[in-house]
């Protein structure tokens, strides 16, 4: 994991000074409400329904033992005793105080973590797949090019005050895109060109909320000592030529459909030109500097499948079933990748008291080299698991409640805070979501669906991805009362797609039967081998429609 | 006489700032230096040859690209911000500084507020008309509130991932 010299010391050093300074010009009448919003939203502060919110950054969702302790302290120091892991892979606090929001980013800073950039009209913090560096079929390791972008976006001088928010990922592997590229203000992807170099696919113009899209390529080979270059020349066309007379249509996927994709790929070609060969060109030694922070931990020489995995799978049936499920193939023999649901019914998804988040510090640092990651499914991930250690940390992890063996499953919902915490919603979110858990509460029978992602979002900007879910839920408001919509076919992999809207919405009550329905239609219709997403695909979504308006 | 920080301390502004003519109104110039709409300096270029009291200013919509080859000896060139949170200004800069090579004066007027100075000299500009409510007293601090930076930008060509790594 990355680590911080006296550079990033001091500089993060400085902004919490300047947050502090700020701060004190705002509560001293010398700094408008107007004034103080996009400083404040820059260091993560949101002001919400029942009270300030703090966005705390996990650069691509990787985090140390210590700054999970260090959350779980802040948590209960300066909130309500949780915290929320997010789709942005951040983490977030509901109840902090105005006041104490200085204090608490010194504390953050302490451990090398900060609010930066985590809300406001600038760039983002970068994400990726959370598998990043441990799975078999990645190109490269992502983690060190998202570093850089870090780091170059951090301060920007020139976009901090772009038309509207700025984000980008980044995925590495060729089967999977657990990073949702396509659906990122800019999205990246590993590829090589003929001659076998690294680059990048350059995906622009993708987001959900409102506008939703799926992004175009503007740019099939990026080499990689370019990205940064090429980065500058997107978000420079963005800034000077995004709309600024409406907030709504000021995203840089309006912008690229407006000109068309073919010329604002001409526009950032020839801006580009003159940028390119600028010492913010990146350089072999630069990339190796990064590139160290993220060596393999210090693995053990071991065999795939030990008799110490191999004969409690065969004995414990429940163990079985969360191996199968919550367990992933590692690249090294003998190692696992584990993911920790949060998703346990009652518990609002992505929710971790502050004991739990010790709890995650303590098995991260017995059992994965003292590291963990937030997925955007709102799980967490410990990456390096030995096998013949799987049994032990189930055991561990079951009273924790962690080890919900639903992952991927119709109840590993993605579900935004809604109207319980969320002065946009429309509707809750969260009592819909243990709904769905409740009805669909037998374990067998959700195993036998498959792998379905079922995504609720509160209102239509979107935090819960619900244009991506294969199952989408989306809170409207008709005349003050709370209803859903339903989409169906959306993903957010490689095959990327935004969800059809079904028909009319319906009432909470309603929610659980209309998703049984659903549900049974894909059971009715499928082939062996098809997954909810296949069916639908396959057969459209009038048999849906028929089956649910019935 | 207005206040206009420079890198080196607080100044008095001795160069008036003219507004763009509305439909059919002529233009009309004050006495002493003046920082014209660019668009209007382009029209009347004729009448100022030779004249080192005139700059012009571009407004935040506005391309520095069609004055590329025409701005080299202006004394002052003034970016407007009409709203502090409008960024174009900062890539207007940069592309002034960067692109073009102008080397004068470079002004942000408008709503400049003070949280935004260490952006606006990163991004070349060198002397700030900060908004009149504003207390310049503490323009210093903002101007250098970060000793260091990660990008390049105008005033550092080396990005620091090139520093580190030499
Ligand atoms: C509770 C406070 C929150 C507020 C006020 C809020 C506000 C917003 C708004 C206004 C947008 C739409 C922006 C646009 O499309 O231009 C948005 C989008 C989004 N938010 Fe939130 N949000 C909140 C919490 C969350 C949480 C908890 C998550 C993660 C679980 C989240 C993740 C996202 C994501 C992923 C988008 C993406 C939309 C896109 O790709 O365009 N937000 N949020
Ligand atoms: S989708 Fe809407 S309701 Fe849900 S968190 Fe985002 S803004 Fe709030």
């Amino acid at each position: 994991m990355y680590v911080y010299d006296e550079y990033d010391r001091q500089i993060l050093t400085e902004r919490v000074a300047q947050f502090r300074n700020q701060t004190d010009r705002a509560l001293a009448g010398e700094l408008s409400e107007e004034e103080f919003l996009p400083l404040r939203l820059q260091n993560g502060l949101y002001v919400q329904r029942l009270a300030p919110m703090l966005r705390i950054a996990v650069p691509y969702g990787m985090l140390r033992s210590d700054q999970l302790r260090r959350l779980a302290r802040i948590s209960r120091d300066y909130d309500k005793g949780y915290a929320h892991f997010t789709t942005r892979q951040n983490v977030q606090l509901n109840w902090p105080a105005l006041e104490d929001v200085p204090d608490i980013l010194a504390e953050l800073a302490e451990v090398e973590m900060h609010a930066n950039q985590t809300s406001g009209n600038c760039i983002r913090n970068t994400t990726t797949d959370q598998f990043a560096g441990v799975q078999a079929d990645e190109m490269v390791d992502p983690r060190p090019y998202c570093e850089l972008i870090r780091q170059w976006s951090t301060y920007h001088p020139e976009f901090a005050f772009l038309p509207r928010k700025f984000k980008i990922a980044v995925n590495a592997s060729d089967d999977h895109d657990r990073a949702a590229v396509q659906v990122h203000d800019i999205g990246l992807e590993f590829t090589r060109n003929d001659a076998g170099e690294l680059g990048f696919r350059v995906y622009v113009g993708g987001g959900l909320g409102r506008t939703p899209v799926v992004s175009p390529v503007i740019r099939e080979f990026l080499p990689e000592m370019d990205l940064l270059t090429y980065l500058e020349a997107v978000l420079r066309v963005y800034n000077r030529y995004g709309r600024r007379d409406n907030k709504f249509k000021a995203r840089i996927k309006i912008l690229v459909k407006a000109m068309t994709p073919e010329a604002f790929a001409e526009k950032v070609e020839a801006e580009w030109e003159h940028i390119k060969d600028t010492p913010s060109q990146l350089t072999p030694e630069a990339i190796e500097r990064v590139k160290a922070f993220f060596t393999e931990p210090d693995y053990a020489s071991l065999d795939d499948n030990p008799d110490a995995l191999k004969a409690p799978r065969e004995e414990n049936k429940a163990f079985d079933a969360w191996v199968k499920r919550n367990v992933d193939a590692h690249k090294k023999p003998g190692y696992s990748i584990v993911t920790l649901t949060m998703k346990k019914t009652g518990v609002p998804p992505g929710d971790a008291s502050d004991r739990q988040l010790e709890q995650i510090a303590d098995l991260a640092d017995q059992y994965s080299f003292g590291e963990a990651r937030v997925t955007h499914q709102q799980n967490v991930v410990l990456a390096d698991v030995r096998q013949d250690q799987l049994f032990e940390l189930w055991r561990a992890i079951r009273p924790m409640g962690f080890a919900t063996a639903n992952l991927g499953t119709l109840t590993d919902i993605i579900c935004c805070p809604g109207g319980d915490y969320c002065a946009l919603a429309n509707a809750k979110s969260i009592p819909v979501a243990e709904a769905i858990q409740r009805r669909f509460d037998d374990m067998d029978y959700v195993y036998d669906l498959g792998d379905i992602d079922l995504n609720i979002s509160g209102c239509m900007n979107a935090c819960g991805h619900h244009h991506v879910g294969n199952i989408g839920v989306l809170g409207v408001d008709k005349k003050g009362q709370e209803f859903y919509q339903i989409s169906l076919g959306g993903s957010s992999q490689r095959d990327a797609s935004l969800g059809k809207i079904l028909g009319p919405s319906f009432a909470r009550e309603e929610m659980p039967e209309v998703i049984e329905k659903i549900i049974n239609v894909y059971v009715d219709n499928r082939t062996e081998e098809e997954s909810f997403l296949d069916t639908y695909r396959r057969i459209g979504i009038d048999p849906f429609k028929e089956r649910v308006y019935a | 006489m207005p206040e206009l920080i420079r890198h080196d301390g607080i100044h008095n502004d001795e160069w008036t700032l003219v507004s763009k003519p509305e439909e059919g109104q002529d233009l009309s110039l004050p006495d002493g230096p003046a920082l014209l709409p660019a668009a209007v300096w382009k029209e009347n270029m004729d009448r100022f040859a030779g004249r080192n009291d005139i700059g012009i200013w571009f407004d935040s919509h506005e391309e520095p690209e069609v004055y590329a080859d025409m701005i080299g000896d202006l004394p002052v060139i003034a970016v407007n911000f009409p709203k502090f949170t409008d960024g174009r200004g900062y890539s207007i800069a940069r592309l002034l500084r960067e692109r073009y090579g102008y080397e004068g004066e470079l002004r942000a007027v408008g709503d400049v507020l003070l949280d935004q100075l260490f952006y606006m000299k990163r991004c070349g500009f060198n002397a700030y008309a900060l908004r009149e409510d504003k207390d310049s007293a503490h323009a210093e601090y903002c101007l250098n509130v970060f000793s260091n930076a990660y990008q390049a930008a105008v005033d550092t060509e080396q990005p620091l991932f090139r520093r580190r790594a030499s």
